[in-house]
């Protein structure tokens, strides 16, 4: 076997004969990648029925109106992410400003609140009847809708801001994490050389975190391709709309299906451009020689912007959606505590928690199997079985329903043959289908994370273990575990977090008599009557603000040589 | 002594217990129906107490699970497994649909041919419908006159240019709406119709039913479509009291009523095949159309009882008698489909001067 380093240096060496097989380890990590990607293969199968009717209409009708509308979507929620997640990340690591200690982790927040709680908020408040128009009547005196004009709230632009502002922080974090990581010495170089601050920004700093940042972007795009709830809420028609319209007007399923697939091809299309961009440039840090970060002092007028681009985001992302449920809550409390809220709220935790204890442990084996050196295949599969982000949830929902309960009826009948007792619906009949569809869906948060963080581990670690006589579980277990558990951690936190939020796919997979806060939610909000639930969409607010906290104090702490830092 | 058994061994009775339960499940179901499993597509909170009522009539328990869609793949991918044993759904195109993938087994009951008028129903006993509802008219009271609407043809009157509020045209309600349209009308004329009154709408279609209401309230347009029991339930909302503002504002108009009548949906409810509890799903079904039932639905969530003889609420009846479309409900269900198409083919959802 050829030394995992070696391979990893010449790029050629995985066309080599002897890599064109998968070997012990490519094998397990195919198979874990293929069964973390069955829903998506169900979803395709599903979609092979053809439905040219579906297609001729919605070809002549709606189809451009819907791609048109998503690649606005995810345009102006890449840009604004992209924009505001970059944008602090830069600002509270490399400037010292007034209030940076504190937006430092508050930026983090938005990411705890539902989009959906996002949405009704903003309406709220925004609309007709809303507190900022009916102030700004009462200070004019305008008396009607005809005596002024006002951005209508429902809408692409509506959609976009509430979007962004919930997804910002996922490139907020790994922007910050990599302008941490920056040695100092490029940035001083760049200095030397005559560049300034705003130079080096843009032609050193900025490329060299790129990596991260695409991440995060993709992360926030994917998002917004699954959604459903919040564009429709805003009445924004997107391709997931589509699917939804050709599932349950048109009665069609295989038609929707296609449509999901459609979405998954482009999804994958995307990734691999960018990565086709990205070849041949490589990101390895040239010097280990770490020191305190330069902090670039603002004053006057700067250090006031500074503040505002910072405070904004939580602001409108975080402080105002609590404060209104907060106002909510303290009218509707018992509609929340009569519904058994004590066990919704433990049910929406340890299943939050269960999966994000799975989803980090299949991403280290996944991200752990490719740096062995999986072949392409093996490559192809985990890439694949990550797109699961990008599919509305109730489409991932019957695509683990399908599998999962061909499953169950095949023991049931193996088991009534041989043992006379039937075991009925071992797994889709409980919250292990839940647990598998928050697998499927939320594999790239985790994945995506273990490989950024094991992709820091030099690979002369592998080697030296390995020379030394370690296996490669040893080498996992003793060497790289203890160096990426920052990573697994962030990965987990990043899963539960997502989980605490997730509708579809609980709604839809949940046994008898199970709910969860969203569920519990959802039961008022799909009513329009968000104050009723208002102590359950605060309670996941909550939940998610510690895993929150922490996620963004490990990645701070991640610098080598910075505040408490150690590992890596 | 037994409370403090070692972990392992509590362990093991948890996986006992459990596996006797999902052995049980199947194998013994059949012997009692103390339980029943029900698939809601209604909200848990509006249906609870019609549940609770049935449960201390029968002593059997009614646990359900709530969800809007994907409910119909479950059953179906599930087979004979699937737990359920009965769907209550909002509308007729979710009972047509299960009926057609199907999902559903007939239902010979004495009591629900006499409580159920014969076009509120499946002719074969596949589906019940439990209360309907109309597709109505909320116009405002200052700037509609009497008689200036009096039909669905009316709404795309050029008379009406920028007053029409609708949520959009895909949502159930206003895809039976259209069905109904190209029943009486056939395609062509209905496309014509809806492009008439996509003219006329003064925004985008949005929100729900009740944003319709609010929005004739606040000025925006005077017309509002919405289902009728909206308007009682935003007339009776103590806790959010602007909202009997909005309803002041309008006044419930019945439509077509010199002609075929208002057009009509019914909440229903279905026994699916694999019923493991078919005996109390029917019962259950029998009791939703029972007169303390439908007394309950027409007093909470202000809905016409399908049962003749249960009088609807003193609000509903303060709204005046009014003439229903006898159009089939399957035929409606069944255009679905064309309508959901018109809806993309006329670009509704884009709004007026797209």
């Amino acid at each position: 076997m050829p030394h995992p380093a070696a391979v990893a240096d010449r790029p050629f060496a995985r066309f080599l004969p002897a890599r064109l097989f998968p070997d012990r380890w490519g094998f397990a990590t195919l198979a874990v990648a293929l069964f973390v990607a069955t829903p998506l293969i169900a979803v395709a199968t599903i979609a092979l029925t053809p439905a040219p009717e579906i297609w001729r209409h919605l070809y002549n009708t709606v189809l451009f109106g819907y791609i048109e509308r998503t690649m606005m979507l995810i345009a102006g929620i890449g840009l604004g992410t992209l924009l505001i997640g970059t944008g602090t990340a830069w600002l509270v690591t490399m400037c010292r400003f007034p209030g940076r200690g504190l937006f430092n982790w508050a930026l983090v927040l938005p990411l705890a609140v539902p989009t959906y709680i996002l949405a009704f908020v903003f309406t709220d408040q925004l609309e007709y009847a809303g507190a900022v128009q009916g102030a700004l009547r009462e200070m004019f005196g305008w008396r009607n809708r005809q005596d002024y004009w006002f951005p209508e709230i429902r809408s692409m632009g509506g959609a976009i801001t509430v979007m962004t502002l919930v997804l910002y922080p996922y490139v907020y974090l790994l922007a910050r994490a990599a302008f941490l990581e920056q040695s100092v010495c490029v940035l001083e170089v760049s200095r030397t050389l005559g560049k300034n601050a705003w130079q080096s920004f843009w032609h050193v700093a900025l490329p060299l975190a790129r990596p991260a940042i695409v991440v995060g972007m993709t992360l926030a795009m994917m998002e917004a391709l699954n959604d459903f709830g919040t564009v429709d809420f805003f009445g924004v028609r997107t391709f997931t709309a589509g699917i939804y319209d050709v599932w349950l007007n048109m009665d069609n399923i295989s038609g929707a299906a296609q449509l999901a697939s459609v979405l998954m091809v482009f999804v994958v299309v995307l990734v691999v451009l960018e990565r086709m961009a990205r070849r041949g440039q490589r990101y390895h840090h040239t010097s280990t020689k770490i020191q305190a970060l330069p902090s670039y002092r603002l004053t006057g007028a700067r250090a006031a912007l500074a503040v505002v681009f910072c405070a904004l985001p939580i602001l409108l992302g975080f402080v105002l959606p609590a404060s209104v449920l907060v106002s909510y809550a303290v009218v509707f409390f018992d509609v929340t505590l009569k519904a058994n809220y004590l066990t919704i709220t433990l049910n929406s935790i340890s299943l939050s928690l269960g999966a994000a204890v799975i989803a980090a442990a299949i991403g280290l084996v996944l991200a752990y199997g490719l740096r062995m050196g999986a072949g392409p295949l093996p490559r192809a599969a985990v890439r694949f079985a990550s797109i699961g982000y990008a599919v509305p949830g109730a489409v991932l929902a019957i695509g683990v329903i399908v599998p999962m309960a061909g499953l169950d009826n095949a023991i049931d009948g193996f088991s009534e043959r041989v043992f006379g007792v039937s075991t009925g619906l071992l797994f889709s009949g409980t919250v292990i289908a839940i647990l598998y569809g928050y697998l499927a869906r939320f594999l790239a948060l985790s994945f995506g994370t273990v490989e950024a963080g094991l992709g820091k581990v030099s690979r002369n670690m592998d080697g030296a273990a390995r020379t030394l006589g370690a296996s490669p579980i040893q080498t996992m277990a003793r060497v790289h575990f203890p160096l990426v558990r920052t990573s697994l951690v962030t990965a987990g936190l990043l899963v539960f977090v997502d989980c605490m939020k997730e509708l579809p796919i609980t709604i839809i997979l949940r046994p008898f008599g199970y709910d969860t806060l969203a569920t519990f939610v959802f039961q008022y909000a799909s009513d329009e009557l968000f104050e009723e639930s208002a102590l359950g969409a605060l309670t996941i607010v909550a939940a998610g603000l510690i895993p929150v906290i922490i996620l963004s104090l490990t990645t701070l702490r991640s610098r080598p040589g910075h505040a408490g830092g150690d590992r890596a | 002594m037994e409370t403090k058994l070692p972990q392992i061994k509590r362990l093991f009775a948890a996986f006992a217990v459990a596996a006797a339960t999902a052995a049980g499940s199947a194998t013994w179901a059949q012997a009692a129906d103390t339980e029943i499993n029900l698939y809601s597509y209604r909200q848990p909170f509006l249906i609870q107490p019609l549940l609770d009522a049935f449960t201390k009539e029968t002593g059997i328990k009614v646990n359900t699970v709530f969800a809007k869609k994907g409910m119909l793949e479950k059953i179906k991918a599930a087979g004979d497994n699937s737990p359920a044993d009965a769907v209550l759904t909002v509308d007729i195109g979710r009972l047509y649909a299960l009926k057609d993938a199907g999902v559903l087994q007939a239902v010979k009951s004495d009591v629900l041919d006499k409580n159920i008028p014969a076009h509120f129903r499946d002719p074969d006993g596949l589906w019940f419908g439990l209360t309907s509802r109309a597709r109505v008219a909320l116009v405002s009271k200052e700037r509609v006159k009497p008689g200036e609407l009096t039909s669905y043809e009316d709404l795309a009157d050029p008379k009406f240019k920028g007053r029409i509020c609708v949520r959009s045209g895909k949502n159930a309600y206003n895809v039976a709406l259209i069905a109904s349209m190209i029943a009486h009308h056939g395609e062509e004329g209905a496309e014509k119709w809806l492009r008439g009154v996509k003219a006329n709408l003064a925004r985008k279609p949005q929100g729900n039913d009740r944003a319709q209401a609010k929005a004739v309230f606040e000025g925006v347009c005077d017309i509002a479509i919405t289902n009728n029991y909206y308007m009682g339930k935003m007339m009776t909302n103590d806790e959010k009291p602007e909202q009997k503002k909005w309803a002041a504002a309008v006044r419930l108009t019945y439509l077509n009523q010199d002609g075929r009548g208002n057009h009509m949906n019914v909440s229903g409810a279905a026994v699916t095949k694999s019923a493991k509890h078919k005996d109390a799903a029917v019962k259950l079904l029998e009791f939703l159309s029972s007169d303390a039932a439908q007394k309950i639905y027409a007093e909470d969530n202000q809905e016409y009882p399908v049962k003749p003889g249960v009088p609807y609420s003193k609000l509903v009846q303060s709204w005046g008698d009014f003439k229903g479309d006898t159009l089939s409900l399957e035929k409606i269900a069944k255009l679905r489909p064309a309508a959901s198409r018109l809806v993309d083919k006329v670009g509704f959802d884009e709004g007026p001067g797209s």
